[in-house]
């Protein structure tokens, strides 16, 4: 354990904030007072449990709770949805909480009208979230792009199976990576989280909240069906250690209150309806006030205004993990469950004397270009495990430009079955 | 220190085998220990194969899915003929001889008793199968004390099933002290 290095490089304080959560629950000696102490009577309401205990407890849990859980932390207070395999426990604790705490839970007809409701319900003041698999995330793609051009803060969730179509419900895949990305029609950019464990899956749901606010866009969280349906003893961060963004109210009067305001700066104001401040919300390509607009001036604004809150924000947004980088030769680059295969297979691998090292996107888009380059620089070979066809490699090697991209080496598997630690054990023995 | 000790539970859907992982992971945190716990299963919810892995270590475990085991419970001949081939040298094998008649393989520490049967016989169903081989399990492999087992049982099973499967489980513990004096 002592001689792992890893280390997340980002600089800024949000995710500042985050490390520290995660290196203050990892402290031996605090997880061990804290193990529960058990009250049988007690399970009934294990988040009432987590809620009103100042310290939490380590226990067991499902990736899928602990996006609910995180979302209930992150201050989401509506949620409308049609459940789905493997997402469905999401939707189950959030059914059950909402309400209790004077949030909303509305089961929908189907994807489209889950995520209009949630779309709808955060133009009102809510921070509002739904999650779903891959069929239902392939209906949300028109209200995704619509969340995105009206800049309405949302959260969705899909825990990934095995596609196309309803395919393998229980089987993991991660064939949604490019879709999260280019799912939406016309061409606008977007913020994909990525986690590797239960534990992650609660801080990058709050992550996600916090971002969408931030930004006011949707934002995509994929799980693996493996990390939804995983569980594993964690001890999530005492609530004084979570930081959550709230979106600010405008000061200005009515009048003067522009709903899409050039003037840049994160947070930025954003009404609710009801607050007093008039506003048009349309899909339409529209001007600052929100109304439709054919002005090839007001249509490049809107169009800069969405890419450069992305692209101007690449370091704040982007989060990777580096794992035993620093002296590799080798180098793997994977997400989610994959990179879980990966860690295990670079400690057989350096048993035997190989310097293999992960690198890990947390964030999948925008594209960690600057880290996956850098890696490019230092390595002679990078491998790129990944459940599905070739979604991960193609971004590496769009990165690798003119240098040869031959010592670019994938793993592909499209059967429901994880790439095993062994898969990638004899991939890095056959490339030495 | 524990190091990485990887357990499957196979069977098919409708036996309990995922909450039998889960009682076993529960438990396992309960001793303080890191844990994952996954499983795969079809979409049905009786019959077809069923399976739930447990890992218990006291190091952080990267890869969540059992691929070596240290122990294998195959409660189907369908899992037993399956998994056993990943059953790691001096890995412990236990079977139960209701549905398990052939074993392609010899394991060298091969339990098998017929839970299935003696629970229908003896706690008048066979809906506890899954925890009377999951308590034997743990008796022989020591991997989570009574304790902690127990407190699991009552926190993972409905109260209305709580008498019942703790009877389970102290008849599992029976079987496995009494197993070792049967037969060597």
């Amino acid at each position: 354990m002592q001689e792992k290095k890893t280390s997340k490089t980002t600089k800024n304080p949000e995710v500042m904030q985050e490390k520290k959560i995660s290196t203050a629950t990892k402290s031996p000696a605090a997880t061990e007072d804290k193990v529960a102490a058990v009250n049988p009577a007690k399970t009934e309401s294990k988040l009432s449990e987590l809620q009103n205990n100042l310290e939490r407890k380590t226990i067991i849990m499902q990736g899928n709770e602990a996006v609910a859980y995180g979302a209930l932390d992150a201050g989401v207070n509506f949620f409308a949805g049609y459940p789905i395999t493997p997402s469905t426990e999401v939707a189950e604790i959030l059914a059950a909480e909402l309400p209790k705490r004077g949030g909303t839970f509305i089961q929908m007809e189907d994807e489209i009208a889950s995520i209009c409701a949630i779309t709808g319900a955060s133009l009102a003041g809510a921070k509002a979230l739904t999650a779903t698999s891959g069929p239902g995330f392939s209906l949300m793609q028109e209200g995704i792009g619509f969340a995105k051009i009206t800049e309405t803060p949302c959260v969705v969730v899909n825990v990934q199976r095995m596609g196309p179509s309803t395919g393998m419900p229980t089987s993991p895949a991660q064939g949604d990576i490019m879709q999260s990305r280019w799912g939406s029609h016309g061409d606008s950019p977007a913020i994909v989280l990525y986690p590797e464990s239960v534990k992650e899956s609660y801080e990058l749901t709050i992550r996600a909240v916090n971002l969408s606010e931030k930004y006011r866009t949707c934002v995509v969280l994929l799980l693996d069906e493996v990390i939804g349906h995983m569980r594993e003893s964690v001890r999530l961060p005492d609530m004084a250690n979570v930081r959550v963004i709230n979106r600010i109210k405008p000061t200005v009067p009515p009048h003067w209150y522009k709903h899409y305001d050039e003037n840049q700066k994160y947070l930025s104001p954003l009404a609710s309806y009801g607050d007093g401040y008039h506003f048009h919300v349309t899909g339409l390509t529209h001007d600052s006030q929100g109304f439709p607009t054919n002005k090839a001036v007001e249509a490049g604004d809107m169009m800069d205004r969405l890419r450069k809150k992305i692209t101007y924000n690449i370091r704040d947004l982007v989060q990777i993990e580096s794992h035993e980088m620093d002296d590799a030769n080798i180098a793997i680059f994977a997400a989610g469950i994959t990179a879980r295969a990966a860690k295990a297979a670079i400690s057989m691998a350096r048993e035997e004397g190989f310097k293999v090292g992960l690198l890990r996107p947390l964030t999948i888009w925008p594209f960690p270009d600057d880290a996956v380059r850098k890696m490019l620089r230092n390595v002679e070979t990078v491998i790129v495990p990944e459940l599905n066809q070739g979604q991960l490699i193609r971004e590496i090697r769009r990165l690798t430009k003119d240098k040869n991209d031959s010592n670019i080496v994938s793993i592909q598997r499209v059967n429901g079955q994880l790439i095993t630690p062994n898969d990638i054990l004899r991939k890095i023995k056959e490339v030495i | 220190m524990l190091k990485p000790y990887e357990i499957r539970l196979s069977g098919s859907g409708g036996q309990g085998l995922i909450l039998a992982g889960i009682i076993l992971a529960r438990a396992a945190v309960l001793d303080k220990h890191k844990v994952t716990q996954t499983q795969s299963y079809g979409p049905e919810s009786r019959g077809g194969y069923s399976r739930a892995d447990v890992i218990i270590s006291d190091s952080e475990i990267y890869f969540p899915e059992a691929t070596n085991f240290n122990c294998l419970l195959a409660l189907t001949q369908e899992a037993c003929d399956k998994y056993l081939y990943d059953l790691r040298d001096n890995g412990i094998l236990i079977i139960d001889t209701t549905f398990v008649k052939n074993l392609a393989l010899a394991a060298d520490n091969t339990y098998d008793l017929p839970f299935t049967e003696i629970a229908q016989e003896q706690l008048g169903g066979t809906i506890s199968t899954n925890v009377l081989s999951l308590a034997f399990l743990s008796k022989v492999t020591g991997i989570v004390s009574d304790k902690s087992l127990e407190t699991s049982i009552v926190e993972s099973v409905r109260p209305a099933f709580k008498d019942l499967n703790i009877k389970a489980m102290k008849l599992g513990f029976k079987l496995a002290e009494e197993y070792d004096s049967n037969r060597s």
